[in-house]
């Protein structure tokens, strides 16, 4: 018999980009980061992603499994969550801190809520919200100090970090002690610009340097994956805002500090950026990202925490659905209007 | 150069022409047996006019439609009417089919040149209409009823569209180069019909030879003025050839939704189909053979070759050397909006502008997976849809609803499910979505 062919709905070809191309090239893109985070904070880092990401694979596959869903943990978007889970938790957490963040992250915020693209909030921002409320201590107080700055011994390198849990962050320092007690703990504005930008400081695991996901993030941009408008817009509203109000008087707020300290770059390139819980269309990202930098320098600046980008970036999360819905595409050519509803 | 485009939307696929693109147009000797469909145009099912074992001559009529659009159906060869029976068909699953086998014998049908320039509109229109031409690029629209817009129109422009932006096809691009002449006094005599002033052919940038063809041709037929024809180039990008896009990317003029070009006083003409008027008014020669690309990988020997409408595909490949063993899928037209074939018995009609044999690298079936809202599909679509959107009220059985996304503006061009990397069937879904709202529910 003559053999059948394949029948399919047109069209017939595919551009090659595929879900699980796009989840590896941005897990891909953040290793620069993750092995300057070594280098600084010694291997705690490597084991505090390696447990980040394993949780968060193990507890998709058994969640998929429990709800008779299609295993899919090979797309990597669990590997995703996991890096970027891992990139916004202090490196002196006990090693086990993240399994409580992975659940929180893919159970309760990904896998209840019907699976991969149905989230509305980011995954990696959920598991660190529930943490920083549950494990305050380890949250905001489990810091490590930069390798440049301290030259830990060796063994601390590998092992230890946790009797550098009195070290505190720019940010914290900055909201409670003021510019004066900044530069007195981390060098004159142009020794922290520097060491902010490539990343000697104390911080999160993968927040640290600028200069790197920055990098990252331009290569996601010229691949084509996540676009301007909404890093841009974010770290824009963060540098207007720092300025206007951030200084002791108008208009002379530490603008680098801001920018460069916390979380803003990672949450601008890798975090508001995520496709599932920003919105789909230019303007609405721009409104996103505007909004994401307001509300990070609001809790900065007038809030109880010193940083602010986590809550930010959920809190936009939530007008998602309602930024899509008020700005769909232009349509190229609707039907014509009846002449009454025209002439209004 | 950038050139003229479209406003929204668009893709760039690769473009794969180069399989075909320098071969000559050839003849393809006529097959023992031809399987003439009785639907091969926009309109009603033609009824046959012969008997079993009747007689019948290459260009005879052999169905027609009394009733309501359609248009008349030639016998591609002279031969024996065998019987009428239900074949495979390109894009109706099976279809009555008016079988010929061929004498064997007989000589090839010749056709003697004619003045038509004394011609009557009404009598051009009606060797247009019995030489059964239907639009040959898309879904076959009868071309008389075409030309004859309602006296309402205010028409002032006819458009021949050489875009050919479907990946692999080459069709219209060798009749440009080859036989620029004949669409040029094609282009002229639907000025004439349609008592109109100019014409402009629009062809993408990717064709400079073709552009070049046509240019000089008109400089040689400047004689016998009908009317103004002019070649305008137009940007590389996928789907440029559609009539709405080619519309505005020449006169910047769009085309409501629920609209037709001739309420912006456009007409939109394929080349196949302006060479077939050529033939129908200068020649009398009714419309029974096709120019099509036949392409691939799969394919041993890519073609551009000229085919009896009813030739069934299995002899086309034969002709072509057979096909290699990874042949994954048969494609009736382009890649982005043909028809997946199931079998090699379905006949070419006078629409297939080209047959794709395409191997498991150029093309696959695979799952799919949830949308990301990566938003691909939105900067994608030509029409400003929201694709994602009406797959997921699709999904959720909620197709019905999707009226507010415009998804009956949405034409099938497959921009979306091209661009959309969780390889989501949004055509499909688009396609169920006007279902459910033309059902209500
Ligand atoms: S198939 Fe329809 S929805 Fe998709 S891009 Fe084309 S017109 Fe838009
Ligand atoms: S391209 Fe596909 S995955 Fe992306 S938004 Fe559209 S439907 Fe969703």
């Amino acid at each position: 018999m003559e053999p059948q062919w394949a029948v399919s709905i047109s069209p017939h070809i595919r551009q090659t980009q595929t879900t699980a191309g796009i989840m590896w090239t941005v897990s891909g893109s953040l290793i620069p980061v993750l092995l300057l985070s070594i280098y600084n904070f010694g291997l705690r880092s490597l084991f505090i992603t390696l447990s980040s990401v394993i949780s968060c694979v193990v507890v998709e596959a058994i969640c998929q499994r429990a709800l008779g869903r299609p295993i899919s943990v090979k797309d990597g978007s669990a590997v995703l969550t996991g890096i970027l889970l891992a990139f916004v938790i202090p490196p002196g957490v006990p090693y086990w801190l993240p399994i409580i963040g992975a659940v929180a992250a893919i159970f309760i915020n990904k896998q209840l809520m019907g699976g991969l693209g149905f989230n509305v909030w980011n995954p990696a921002l959920v598991g660190r919200a529930l943490l920083t409320a549950a494990f305050p201590v380890y949250m905001t107080a489990a810091w490590i100090p930069s390798r440049e700055v301290s030259h830990v011994p060796i063994l601390n390198y590998i092992w230890g970090g946790l009797d550098g849990v009195s070290t505190a962050t720019p940010l914290y320092v900055l909201r409670h002690y003021g510019m004066e007690a900044l530069t007195k703990q981390f060098g004159d504005l142009p020794v922290i610009y520097t060491n902010f930008l490539l990343g000697f400081k104390p911080g999160c695991i993968g927040e640290t340097s600028a200069v790197l996901i920055l990098l990252g993030g331009l290569f996601l941009m010229a691949r084509g994956i996540i676009t301007w408008p909404i890093p841009v817009s974010t770290l824009a509203s963060v540098a207007v805002i720092s300025w206007v109000f951030g200084g002791e008087t108008w208009l002379s707020g530490p603008v680098l500090v801001h920018l460069l300290s916390g979380g803003v770059i990672l949450g601008a390139f890798y975090m508001a950026t995520d496709y599932v819980t920003s919105p789909s269309l230019k303007t609405a990202q721009i409104i996103f990202g505007i909004g994401v930098g307001g509300l990070t320098m609001l809790i900065r600046l007038k809030g109880g925490y010193p940083e602010g980008v986590c809550y930010a970036i959920l809190l936009m999360n939530c007008l998602t659905p309602a930024l899509n819905e008020w700005f769909r595409p232009e349509r190229f050519a609707p039907p014509k209007q009846a002449p009454v509803a025209a002439a209004k | 150069m950038a050139g003229l485009t479209f406003s929204k939307g668009g893709v760039h696929p690769e473009e794969h022409k180069e399989l075909t693109e320098r071969l000559a147009i050839e003849e393809m000797p006529p097959p023992a047996q031809v399987a003439l469909p009785l639907s091969m145009h926009f309109g009603a099912i033609a009824q046959p006019v012969v008997k079993k074992k009747q007689e019948v001559q290459e260009g005879e009529v052999i169905a027609v439609v009394e009733k309501g659009l359609g248009a008349p159906i030639h016998s591609s060869v002279t031969g024996t009417v065998k019987t009428v029976e239900p074949r495979p068909h390109p894009t109706m699953v099976r279809c009555d089919a008016i079988i010929i086998d061929r004498d064997p014998a007989a000589a090839p049908r010749k056709y003697e040149r004619e003045n038509w320039t004394t011609l009557s509109r009404e009598q051009l229109l009606a060797r247009v209409k019995d030489a059964g031409i239907v639009g040959l690029g898309g879904a076959g629209f009868p071309t008389a009823v075409k030309l004859s817009p309602p006296p309402t129109a205010k028409m002032d422009l006819l458009i021949l569209n050489g875009a050919e932006c479907e990946p692999y096809l080459t069709t219209d691009h060798r009749i440009m180069l080859e036989h620029p002449e004949q669409v040029v006094e094609g282009a002229k005599i639907m000025v004439k019909i349609l008592g109109i002033k100019k014409g402009v052919i629009g062809v993408e940038l990717n064709k400079p030879d073709a552009i070049n063809a046509l240019q000089k041709a008109l400089k040689v037929s400047d004689g016998h003025d009908e009317g103004e024809i002019a070649v305008q180039g137009v940007q590389v990008k996928y789907p440029q050839g559609s009539e709405k896009q080619l519309i505005y990317s020449l006169t910047k003029r769009s085309v409501p939704g629920g609209g037709l070009p001739f309420d912006v006083g456009v007409i939109v003409q394929n080349i196949s189909t302006t060479v077939a008027v050529y033939e129908a008014v200068t020649m009398n020669k009714p419309l029974y053979e096709k120019v099509m690309t036949v392409s691939g990988r799969a394919i041993k020997r890519p073609a551009n070759i000229k085919v009896k409408v009813g030739t069934v595909l299995s002899d086309v490949v034969e002709y072509l050397g057979g096909v290699s063993d990874d042949l994954l899928k048969i494609v009736s037209g382009g890649p982005m909006m043909g028809f997946a074939m199931s079998s090699m018995d379905v006949p070419v009609v006078k629409t297939t502008s080209g047959v794709l044999f395409l191997n498991s690298k150029e093309t696959s079936i695979g799952p799919y997976g949830p949308c990301i809202h990566c938003g691909w599909c939105l900067q994608a679509c030509p029409m400003g849809l929201a694709p994602k959107e009406i797959g997921i009220y699709v999904e959720a059985g909620k197709g019905h609803l999707t009226e507010r996304f415009g998804i009956m503006e949405c034409f099938e061009c497959g921009c979306c499910a091209y661009v959309c990397p969780a390889k989501r069937p949004l055509v499909q879904f688009c396609r169920l979505a006007k279902i459910g709202v033309k059902r209500g529910s």
